[in-house]
């Protein structure tokens, strides 16, 4: 998948540089200095912001799936779901600690979940949506874990050791995701009226949130660029959409009509109304005891 | 992990790190020699299992023994449970979640233990859910701040502990088994408790007062998790004898409890938390720890449903089943259709 970077680069779309090039775009002021010294703080800087959106989306799902617990259809399924929730916790612990060395802070994991405001987030608004049924978060695991899947397969042979490790676990976990999230969108879709009605309204709920997964942001097309991952987001979309599609297929659902409204701006730390209070709930007894060790 | 660079880890914590566990878990079967009669079996000290005859009453005990242990594992989720999202650091979230979900496992296993007995899961979660069978007392309790989940894991985790080890020996071969399993994990569980308090207690002012909240506030009811007094008169009495005799109890309530505070009271000195008794103070002629009493018009309210979060927790349970009812249906009707489909294409 990886093999070959400099063919992968040159498959970014056109539109996706122009994009980059837009007034207002995710500015890092950095990026347009001129000096050697910040251009090379920049390409560190890029790195940093790149790998929070990578941190910052599995970070706040694992926060979404942790409030499952004791509220699942089944026990089977609060362990399940705890296990997805853990998974995607270590990979975020896994990335914070070399963010806080790529962008010069030294900052660590808690420093980030529990000290960083909302405008500070880069993930994407899919995970930071409220907990709905249980078929919604099937839904959401199956967009999601599809992105995942692809998009931790891009970065096995990155150029930062550290990612390519997150990458190397985490790729078998979010097999698992996925294969979890597939079986269950096939029981729900084939099963009663009822829980077609309901697979089929979370299908229709997530298009929304989906296009934002795929977008080329600035910082990841930099991370094309510096090696960091093989594909921009846009790459990865044909394959996460085939599993998706095909899965929607057998499961006797169909796929939504373009969304009329689409998310964005996540990656800009630009996030819906859910994300504040996750936050509050996530960073509050963190930040009621200042200096403290847990 | 868990603090061992803190806490000398050659000291044991709970009972499922001391010899009585070791023993517990080294089971002679002579069942060639003994035969499969039920009492035979019993008085060889050897394991009754699924296949065996065995008298009605001992079946039923063990199903509501069981079955309110599985209870208690899955209830137990609760407490900790509403802690996963607000847990103050990553560290402390993920073990928080593993721990919950190791209770997940807990209940499941023992669900299949009493399924062995001729009872289904959907049948004992009715029965929950209903209330015609109960779960510990324990769980009946709220906890407050970041701290009670230090003194949940210590205390809570810590007398479970104490009274499952002697159930590894149980007559019951898959309630030992399953008890076998179940100590070593809860065993981590206790260390982890004990963990956070350490660092609580050598941490800000504010950190220090939430663990000795958190310490005064389970102290009691933890106390109380090993039931009523039934040495003496008590001992006589229906349960405590008969179960004694089948081999599913094997020390009183009020031993086990002894055992729980002399190892518990030095622990809290080594937190430096005070325990909220002060009769409790090392009696050197019995060579244990001598407490005060136990307020046990507090237990049997607890019991009887006039605890802090009785309702709660049952509603939440219920909650949480019926919502997931639909999804339940949708997996079996979507299991049958696919059965049938491949019989027709066989
Ligand atoms: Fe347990
Ligand atoms: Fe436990």
């Amino acid at each position: 998948m990886s093999a070959d970077r400099s063919e992968d680069t040159s498959r970014v779309p056109r539109s996706a540089w122009a994009e980059r090039a837009r007034p207002g775009a995710q500015g890092r002021g950095a990026t347009e200095a001129v000096s050697e010294d910040t251009s090379e703080l920049a390409a560190q800087g890029g790195s940093a912001a790149y790998l929070l959106g990578v941190a910052d989306d599995a970070m706040v799902y694992a926060q979404r799936l942790g409030e499952w617990m004791t509220n699942a259809p089944q026990i089977e399924e609060d362990m399940a779901l705890g296990n997805v929730s853990l998974d995607l916790l270590g990979q975020a612990r896994g990335l914070y600690p070399r963010i806080g060395e790529l962008d010069g802070t030294d900052r660590g994991e808690d420093d980030y979940a529990m000290f960083r405001d909302e405008r500070q987030w880069r993930n994407v608004h899919l995970v930071e949506q409220e907990r709905g049924d249980f078929a919604r978060e099937m839904a959401r695991m199956l967009w999601f874990a599809a992105y995942q899947n692809e998009l931790y397969a891009a970065q096995l042979a990155s150029s930062d050791p550290v990612l390519a490790g997150v990458a190397g676990k985490a790729v078998k976990e979010v097999r698992y995701h996925l294969d979890h999230a597939r079986h269950w969108v096939l029981r729900l879709g084939d099963g009663t009226d009822e829980s077609h009605r309901r697979m089929q309204a979370a299908i229709d709920w997530a298009a929304p949130y989906v296009d934002e997964l795929f977008e080329d942001d600035p910082m990841s097309l930099e991370a094309v660029q510096a090696g960091l991952v093989a594909m921009a987001p846009s790459q990865l979309r044909a394959r996460a959409q085939h599993v998706v599609e095909a899965t929607v297929a057998e499961a006797t659902l169909t796929m939504p009509e373009a969304p009329g409204w689409r998310s964005r701006g996540g990656r800009d730390g630009l996030h819906s109304r859910p994300m504040g209070f996750l936050l509050a709930e996530l960073q509050h007894i963190a930040r009621s005891h200042p200096g403290a060790t847990w | 992990m868990y603090g061992n660079d803190v806490i000398d880890p050659n000291d044991p914590l709970n009972a499922a790190e001391t010899e009585s566990y070791d023993q517990a878990r080294r089971h002679e079967d002579r069942r060639h020699e003994v035969g499969d009669d039920f009492d035979a079996l019993i008085a060889a000290d050897q394991r009754i299992e699924p296949r065996d005859a065995m008298p009605d009453k001992y079946r039923q005990t063990l199903i509501r023994q069981i079955a309110q242990h599985a209870h208690s594992e899955i209830i137990g989720m609760q407490p900790e449970g509403n802690w996963i999202t607000r847990a103050p650091s990553l560290r402390r979230k993920a073990i928080l979640t593993a721990k919950v979900q190791d209770e997940a496992g807990h209940g499941l296993y023992l669900y299949s233990a009493t399924e062995t007995l001729g009872i289904d899961r959907a049948e004992l979660l009715d029965r929950l859910h209903n209330g015609t069978q109960k779960y510990s007392s324990i769980f009946n309790y709220p906890t407050l701040t970041w701290a009670d989940n230090g003194a949940i894991g210590w205390l809570v985790d810590g007398a479970a502990i104490m009274n499952q080890v002697p159930l590894c020996r149980c007559s019951y071969g898959p309630y030992a088994r399953a008890m076998i399993r179940v100590c070593k994990e809860e065993s981590f569980h206790q260390r982890q408790g004990f963990e956070i308090l350490w660092v609580l207690s050598r941490g800000t002012e504010a950190q220090r007062a939430m663990a000795q909240d958190a310490a005064n506030r389970w102290w009691w009811p933890a106390l109380m998790m090993f039931g009523p007094p039934d040495t003496g008169e008590a001992a006589t009495g229906g349960h405590t004898a008969q179960s004694m005799a089948w081999g599913i109890k094997r020390f009183s309530n009020d031993d086990l409890r002894q055992k729980f505070v002399d190892m518990t009271a030095p622990q809290a000195q080594k937190l430096g938390l005070t325990l909220p008794d002060p009769e409790l103070r090392w009696n050197e002629e019995r060579g244990h720890w001598d407490f005060g009493q136990i307020d046990w018009d507090e237990f049997w309210r607890v019991l009887r449903g006039d605890g802090p979060c009785n309702a709660e927790r049952v509603a939440h349970r219920r909650r949480a089943h019926e919502e997931g009812a639909w999804v339940r249906e949708a997996a079996n009707a979507y299991a049958a259709k696919h059965a049938e489909a491949r019989e027709s294409a066989a």
